[in-house]
C-alpha cells in the first residue's frame, strides 16, 4: 500500500504560500480600488510598528488577556464542578436544566446593558460578560461528559470497592475529561470573541477598545486592521494550547474514533 | 446423552461457593413486563470453572450480573460463601465483554486501580507479577489505545486478578477477538485458572469454547431462560479437541440446543 505521505516541507510550504497569495491579492486590491481609507498590508505593518513603539499594543493585549483570564478562569472553576454535579445527580439537572437551556441561546452581547446596570462601565462588566459567555458551554459539556460515561466504567469502579466520592474522582471525571476539554476549548473561543465586543462598549483599554478607538479617532484603519490581526493571532494561539492538551495520552483516547 | 447429565459436580465433594435459588427476573419496558430468567437453581463449587451457555439475548448475562451483585433478582437469592449477595464486591471481579479497561490509565495504572490500599512496594510487586502472568512485559507504560484487542482483554484479566479475588465473572470476554487470538486466550485463561484456582463463571454463546474450558456447562434455553441441562465435561486438561469424548460432548450440546451439527 502506498499512501502518499505529505513531505515535511509541505506542512509549512502550502500555508505560507496561501498567506503570501492573500497578501499580494490584498495589496493590489487596495491599489486597484484607489481607496484612501482602506490600508494595504504595508500600511498595516507600519501601524502595528507604531503601536509597538508607543507601547500601547502590549498593554492592550495584557488587558484583554487578563480579562479573559479572570472571567474564563472563574467560569472554569465554577462551571466544571457545577456541571459534574448536575451530571452526577440527574434530579438536580432536571431542576436546573430548563434555566440553563434557556440562558444558553442568549448572546452574551445582549447582556451588555445588564452588565452595565449591575457593574457600571468598567473592567468588572467586561469580566462578567466573559464569565457568562464561557460558563454555560463549560457547564453543559461537563454535565454531558458525566452522563455519557459508559456504565461499564462505573460498574468496574464499583466492583473494585470505590466509594461514590472516589468513583467520581477516579472514574467518572477522567472518563468525562475529553468531553470537558472540548467544552473548555469552545468556551475559550467564545470568551475571546466576547472580550473584543465587551471592550468596544464597556471599557477604555484592550484590543476591542483599540479597534473602535482607532476608527473613531481619525479613521486610522491601518490600526484597526493591525488590531484585528493581533486578535486573530492570539485567538489561534489560545486554541493551540487546547490542541496540545488533547494530545496528552490520558486524554487523547477520547478524541480517536475507535477509542 | 442423557446419562451424561449431572446435577452436581460428580464425586468431587467440595465446598459450595455460590448458590442461586429460585431466581426470577422480569424487566419492565414501556409498560410491558418481560420475563428474562425463570426459576434458575444453580450451585457452583469452590474452584470450579463453570460456563453459562445459551443463545444471544437469552438472559445468561443477566444471570451473571445478578450473581455479581450488579442487578437484583425479582425473586430468589444468591449466596456466596453462605452470605447473600447485595452488591458488587472486590472479592469477586467482573470482566466485561470488551473495553472494560480504563483508557485514561496506563497498563500499570489499570492493574494498580484496585490496589490503592496496598503500599507502593506491594503494588509494584503485584503489578510486575500480573504483567508477567498475562504476558504484557514491555507495555507497562502503554495506554490501552496502543494495545491490540487481545492485549486489552489480558490487561482486564490482570486487573481483575491483581486484587486477588476468589471469584471471577467473565461475560463473553473473548467475543470481540479474532478466532486465533480467542484460541490463545482460552489457553492463557486455563493456565491462569490452574495456577490460581479461582472460581470462574464464564458466559459464552460458543459451544466449542464452553466444552474446551468448563468443568461443567450450564445450557440455558432461549428467553425466558431456564436451565435446560447441565453437562459435566469429564476430560482432563489439556483437552484434545479432536478426541472422541470431546466430540461426543460437543455434539451432545449441539443436539441439546436443537442444532444439527451440519452446515
Amino acid at each position: 500500500m502506498t499512501l502518499s505521505q505529505p513531505g515535511k516541507w509541505e506542512k509549512y510550504f502550502w500555508p505560507v504560500l496561501t498567506a503570501g497569495i492573500f497578501l499580494v491579492f490584498w495589496h493590489y486590491a487596495v491599489i486597484a480600488s484607489k481607496s484612501n481609507v482602506f490600508p494595504g498590508p504595508w500600511k498595516v505593518l507600519g501601524g502595528a510598528q507604531e503601536l509597538m513603539r508607543k507601547g500601547v499594543l502590549i498593554g492592550y493585549i495584557r488587558d484583554s488577556l487578563s480579562r479573559v483570564g479572570v472571567g474564563y478562569g472563574l467560569a472554569m472553576l465554577l462551571g466544571v464542578p457545577f456541571g459534574l454535579t448536575l451530571g452526577w445527580y440527574p434530579a438536580a439537572s432536571q431542576v436546573v436544566n430548563p434555566v440553563i437551556q434557556m440562558m444558553r441561546p442568549i448572546s452574551p452581547l445582549a447582556w451588555i446593558p445588564v452588565a452595565i446596570v449591575l457593574f457600571g462601565v468598567g473592567n468588572t462588566s467586561a469580566v462578567f460578560l466573559i464569565f457568562l459567555a464561557s460558563f454555560f458551554p463549560i457547564v453543559v459539556a461537563s454535565m454531558n461528559g458525566v452522563r455519557n460515561v459508559p456504565s461499564m466504567y462505573r460498574r468496574a469502579g464499583r466492583n473494585f470497592g470505590l466509594s461514590p466520592g472516589k468513583l467520581l474522582a477516579k472514574v467518572v471525571f477522567p472518563a468525562a475529561l475529553p468531553q470537558i476539554i472540548v467544552g473548555l476549548r469552545i468556551a475559550l473561543g467564545i470568551a475571546w470573541l466576547v472580550v473584543v465586543a465587551a471592550e468596544m462598549l464597556a471599557v477604555d483599554s484592550g484590543l476591542g477598545y483599540l479597534v473602535i478607538d482607532a476608527r473613531n479617532s481619525g479613521n486610522r484603519y491601518d490600526l484597526v486592521i493591525a488590531a484585528m490581526i493581533m486578535i486573530g493571532v492570539i485567538g489561534l494561539a489560545l486554541d493551540l494550547i487546547f490542541r496540545r492538551l488533547e494530545q496528552i495520552k490520558s486524554i487523547r483516547w477520547g478524541f480517536r474514533l475507535e477509542a | 446423552m442423557t446419562e451424561e447429565k449431572v446435577k452436581t459436580p460428580a464425586a468431587k465433594a467440595v465446598k459450595t461457593k455460590l448458590r442461586a435459588t429460585g431466581i426470577n427476573k422480569t424487566f419492565k419496558r414501556d409498560g410491558t413486563e418481560t420475563s428474562v430468567l425463570e426459576n434458575v437453581e444453580l450451585e457452583v463449587a469452590q474452584g470450579e470453572f463453570l460456563c453459562l451457555l445459551g443463545p444471544s439475548g437469552c438472559g445468561k448475562s443477566t444471570l451473571l450480573n445478578i450473581c455479581a451483585g450488579f442487578l437484583s433478582p425479582t425473586t430468589g437469592t444468591v449466596t456466596i460463601d453462605g452470605e447473600p449477595v447485595t452488591g458488587p464486591d472486590p472479592r469477586r471481579i467482573f470482566v466485561f465483554q470488551e473495553r472494560g479497561v480504563f483508557p485514561w490509565l496506563t497498563v500499570e495504572g489499570n492493574i494498580a486501580f484496585g490496589l490503592a490500599k496496598l503500599s507502593k512496594a506491594e503494588q509494584a510487586e503485584r503489578i510486575a507479577h500480573y504483567i508477567k502472568m498475562v504476558g504484557l512485559q514491555g507495555f507497562e507504560k502503554a495506554y490501552p489505545q496502543e494495545l491490540s484487542g487481545g492485549m486489552k482483554q489480558r490487561l482486564e484479566v490482570a486487573r481483575a486478578l491483581a486484587v486477588n479475588p476468589d471469584m471471577l465473572f467473565l461475560d463473553e470476554p473473548f467475543g470481540a477477538l479474532d478466532s486465533i487470538t480467542r484460541l490463545i486466550m482460552r489457553g492463557e485463561l486455563l493456565r491462569i485458572w490452574e495456577a490460581e484456582r479461582k472460581t470462574i463463571i464464564f458466559v459464552t454463546h460458543d459451544i466449542e469454547e464452553a466444552v474446551q474450558l468448563a468443568d461443567r456447562v450450564v445450557v440455558m434455553s432461549a428467553r425466558p431462560a431456564t436451565i435446560q441441562t447441565i453437562v459435566e465435561i469429564d476430560i482432563e486438561h489439556p483437552r484434545d479437541i479432536s478426541s472422541p469424548r470431546y466430540l461426543e460432548l460437543r455434539d451432545g450440546i449441539f443436539n441439546e440446543i436443537g442444532l444439527a451439527h451440519k452446515i
